[in-house]
């Protein structure tokens, strides 16, 4: 076990109880379905039953007929959109392609895809004028696999669309010298020279991955109320991620200036990814705009499942050369992940990713962005990273196993380390890789022993980069002593926590005398999504400087108070302002007397940090595989993660656990069950199978502490790193059990069956 | 149009008179007729558990239940469990162990967790998991739910001193 050093801090480390928390255990938070205003109505979308078709004619008539029906809207009630790479969020989109992918126009693209919305009275009277919408289609044959998208012969789902030449993983270069049919993207990365790394290898291996299409799975289905007023000034009322990136998307697809644009982010009931895209948001913005009215628009569960955006299904091809000693020379990848209808996968964080825990002095990755006829893929935790790595990982795994070196000696001899180049060129400074595999080496867990038949132990590494960009805070120090914390970062999971913590660390203050409050976008700066890890690092960035400042200030009142030289005036880290002669005044003995020496004192930051710190996850799973059912059960689970400073070690060990779990899911039951015709025939939670409490067992967290030298408490992102490794650890786990290497996942009974029966029974 | 029904039911102790389109589903008539917002809606067809009440004392997805089944009914939805400005056992519990993180599916799992612990006062790991299999959550892996509920079933067993 790491034993954890002496904290430096009095608050950061502690676990307190959230400030929304007795709103959420009581009912009482708000999310964004619970809101009603006057005169609102209800909208409800109306869905192509087809995966590729063209729209020849919408007719309303009989649903405007209906009495309660008071308006529906189709794409032409969109203002017409010109081709602009937009960046949205964590993803960049053409506006057409965004505008398109809101409300179809010319053709279907997908199963699910919006083609026409309608806003009624009441919210059953909108659900029966969706059966009254007519719509003529013209079936087209969809594409419905990375393969078939790739092949000469396939129909070309964008005709105008030409194959880019990325610079970079979010830098566009000049068009492809080849078209790659249905391929929006090509990136190479690459280091060192890769034949001469496969020519100095002594065993090489080279295999093939799949990954199906899963689901983020938030329990909270998508909502969006809009109520566009007489002065044209547009209000939305919603649960995001990214409050700012909804106000943009919104912006360039009403074509409206920021300005005129207030998002009210409401309590979320889960994102992890799936909740900064626009979907029915501007729909409800038109059809209040009709209608004079708000409108309110909540999606139904399988409309989130087939009109949302999941994560890309996958093609990973890995080659990995070795030396005798284990010792990796050379890595290469070729990366096919299916992107949706629209361009913009994440299959270049899946290239960037994969090799990263390891000191590989070769490697290259060759990364398809790929279109086909699903839904257009969103950001789903460590977007794109758990299927390359589960390639790597369960490569690796077969390579160890062939030179007889034990899988996690391994990987030790290869880590990564302070200095490591990755493949995009950036070498690593002060990361835990090292740390976490040695806490692995010496976790309880895999020094059990792990008896009985049918089972198997696996373990895998995993890497994520986390995110910085732009976060804003203020604070203002009221006379009773408190503080009331003002930020634009939604609260997803503990964040007003963590932050609260933050500003009482910096203040030197108790956690209870800070109140945080969420607020909308016309009442805080520009703040970057809760996503990409980045909150407790960034925006406490901004929170702690927002306290520096208030130090500052009451330095200031100090010295006006004591008539003091102010150089002789400091606010210590214990809250306690000091100056000359042994004068001292606490925050609540100054906050008192602020009214009368000057008024209000408020510390306020907008902040970009650099410093961002990557981390490094490994993950030791025991499973047992019914051997007539192929029914994997999970027995032991342990992550071990490099958590930079753990803020509040409670939501940290939360967020590891959900990740993991959701992980568990890709691994063995979640996937899009989709018919030849391109239809997803699983669009329920009892069909698209999340894992329950019955499917997972306690899961055992090690927070290693490497504190992030690039932030003023060390902090990591690390909510997106533990959905990496599961996918690895399992497929390796369900070999040891069965001798059964899982190529393609989720391994489900119906896929580890056809492996696992006798040839003669298959 | 669907027409409309006078259903009488005693809603979280308070004797109730509410209007009901005859579509509605006890979860609609929660959130659309009374205003009770707590009961949140994560599929509609009884698969997620986020909408959990007791109805009569029985632990019941709201969803699948009919508005206008509720005549003459005892309904208790989250905002029914806290007494006098106190929370239970239970709801301490959660909040101590940080058993939620977004918070959407906590209403139902605390009113499935006061429906287990009324009839198993003192449930082991395996009866909390079998019991709470009903109820999904997406952000904990349900590691800190568990804890929370096996917590509180001790606290209710423990009077406070």
């Amino acid at each position: 076990m790491v034993a954890p050093a002496k904290s430096p801090y009095r608050v950061v480390g502690t676990r307190p109880v959230r400030p929304d928390g007795t709103d959420k255990v009581t009912g009482r938070a708000n999310y964004g379905s619970d809101i009603r205003l006057p005169g609102m109505l209800f909208g409800r979308v109306l869905r192509s039953p087809h995966a590729h078709a063209r729209i020849l004619r919408i007719d309303p008539s009989k649903a405007l007929a209906l009495p309660g029906v008071k308006a529906v809207i189709t794409h032409t009630d969109f203002p017409a959109a010109e081709d602009a790479v937009a960046d949205l969020g964590e993803t960049s989109s053409n506006l057409k392609w965004l505008v398109d992918n809101v409300l179809a126009s010319d053709r279907a693209l997908y199963h699910g895809h919006a083609v026409a919305a309608v806003a009624a009275t009441d919210p059953h009277v909108a659900e029966d004028a969706l059966a009254l919408i007519e719509v003529e289609y013209e079936p087209l044959p969809p594409v419905l696999s990375v393969h078939e998208a790739m092949n000469e012969a396939a129909p070309r789902i964008h005709p105008n669309m030409h194959t880019v030449e990325m610079m970079a993983r979010f830098t566009p270069g000049p068009r492809s010298e080849h078209d790659i049919p249905n391929v929006a993207s090509h990136l190479r990365m690459e280091i060192g020279d890769l034949d001469a790394g496969f020519a100095d290898a002594e065993v090489v291996i080279e295999r093939e991955y799949e990954t199906g299409t899963s689901h983020q799975g938030y329990i909270e289905p998508h909502n969006g109320t809009a109520l566009w007023n007489e002065h044209g000034e547009l209000t939305v009322w919603l649960s995001t991620q990214g409050p700012f990136a909804m106000r943009d998307s919104l912006a360039r697809v009403l074509k409206l200036p920021v300005s005129k644009i207030r998002v009210v982010p409401m309590e979320i009931g889960g994102g992890f990814g799936g909740k900064i895209s626009a979907y029915m948001e501007p729909m409800a913005a038109v059809l209040s705009k009709k209608t004079g009215r708000p409108v309110k628009m909540i999606m139904q569960r399988d409309e989130v499942l087939f009109g949302t955006g999941p994560t890309s299904a996958t093609y990973v091809r890995v080659k990995v050369g070795a030396k005798r000693d284990g010792t990796l020379t050379a890595a290469e990848a070729y990366l096919a992940y299916e992107s949706g209808a629209y361009p913009g996968s994440p299959v270049g964080a899946g290239g960037m990713c994969m090799f990263a825990p390891y000191r590989v002095p070769n490697q290259r990755a060759d990364c398809y962005d790929v279109i086909v006829n699903k839904p257009k893929v969103s950001a789903y935790r460590a977007p794109g990273a758990p299927a390359a790595a589960f390639a790597m990982e369960s490569t690796l795994d077969e390579l160890a196993e062939q030179l007889d070196i034990d899988p996690l000696e391994m990987r030790v001899r290869n880590a990564a380390v302070d200095g490591t180049r990755r493949i995009d060129g950036v070498a690593f400074e002060s990361i835990g890789n090292e740390a976490v595999m040695t806490a692995a080496k010496e976790s309880p867990h895999w020094n059990s022993e792990l008896q009985g038949e049918n089972r198997g132990r696996g373990i895998a590494m995993g890497f994520w980069t986390n995110g910085g960009q732009e976060s804003s805070a203020y604070a203002t120090v009221n006379s009773d002593g408190t503080v009331n914390l003002v930020i634009g970062s939604v609260d997803i999971g503990g964040q007003r926590a963590a932050l609260a913590m933050q500003l009482a660390e910096t203040l030197g203050i108790d956690y209870e005398q800070v109140k945080p409050l969420v607020v909308d976008t016309d009442s805080i700066g520009y703040t970057f999504i809760t996503g990409g890890s980045r909150t407790t690092f960034a925006t406490g960035w901004a929170v702690h400087e927002a306290g520096l400042e208030i130090q500052r200030l009451l330095e200031d009142r100090a010295a006006l108070i004591w008539e003091a030289d102010r150089e002789l005036v400091h606010y210590d880290d214990d809250g306690v302002i000091r100056g000359p002669d042994e004068r001292s005044l606490s925050f609540t003995e100054i906050a008192k007397q602020l009214h009368r020496t000057g008024g209000t004192v408020q510390g306020k930051a907008d902040v970009t940090p650099e410093g961002v710190g990557p981390t490094f996850a490994c993950h030791i799973v025991d499973v047992e595989v019914d051997p007539e059912t192929a029914k994997v059960q999970v027995l032991r689970y342990t992550a071990i993660q490099d958590v930079g400073t753990a803020v509040h070690p409670a939501y940290v060990e939360g967020q590891i656990q959900g990740g993991a779990v959701q992980g568990v899911g890709m691994a063995l039951s979640e996937e899009y069950v989709y018919d030849s015709e391109g239809r997803m025939r699983n669009a329920s939670l009892l069909d698209y199978r999340m894992p329950t409490t019955l499917d997972v067992p306690a899961i055992e967290t090690i927070l290693v502490e490497e504190p992030n030298p690039g932030h003023p408490y060390g902090v990591r992102g690390v909510g997106e790193v533990p959905i990496v490794p599961p996918l690895g650890a399992i497929a390796s786990a369900i070999y040891q059990a069965t001798g059964v290497r899982p190529r393609t996942l989720p391994a489900s009974p119906r896929v580890l069956l056809e492996e696992l029966l006798p040839d003669d029974e298959g | 149009m669907s027409s409309r029904i006078i259903v009488t039911a005693e809603i979280n102790g308070e004797p109730t008179e509410f209007l009901a389109d005859e579509r509605d589903s006890l979860l609609d008539a929660l959130r659309e007729r009374l205003g009770l917002m707590g009961s949140k809606e994560g599929c509609n067809n009884g698969n997620c558990g986020a909408c959990a009440v007791l109805l009569d004392g029985r632990l019941v997805n709201s969803c699948l239940v009919m508005a206008a089944e509720t005549e003459g009914a005892r309904v208790t939805s989250v905002e029914g469990l806290a007494q006098q400005d106190r929370l239970l056992p239970v709801q301490e519990a959660f909040l101590d162990h940080a058993a939620l993180q977004c918070g959407i599916c906590t209403p139902g799992f605390l009113v499935a967790t006061q429906a287990l612990l009324a009839e198993n006062p003192d449930p082991t790991e395996e009866q909390v998991r079998y019991w709470l299999a009903g109820n999904l959550c997406r952000c904990t892996g349900y590691d800190k739910i568990i804890a929370a509920v096996l917590d509180a079933a001790g606290r209710a067993a423990t009077p406070a001193g």
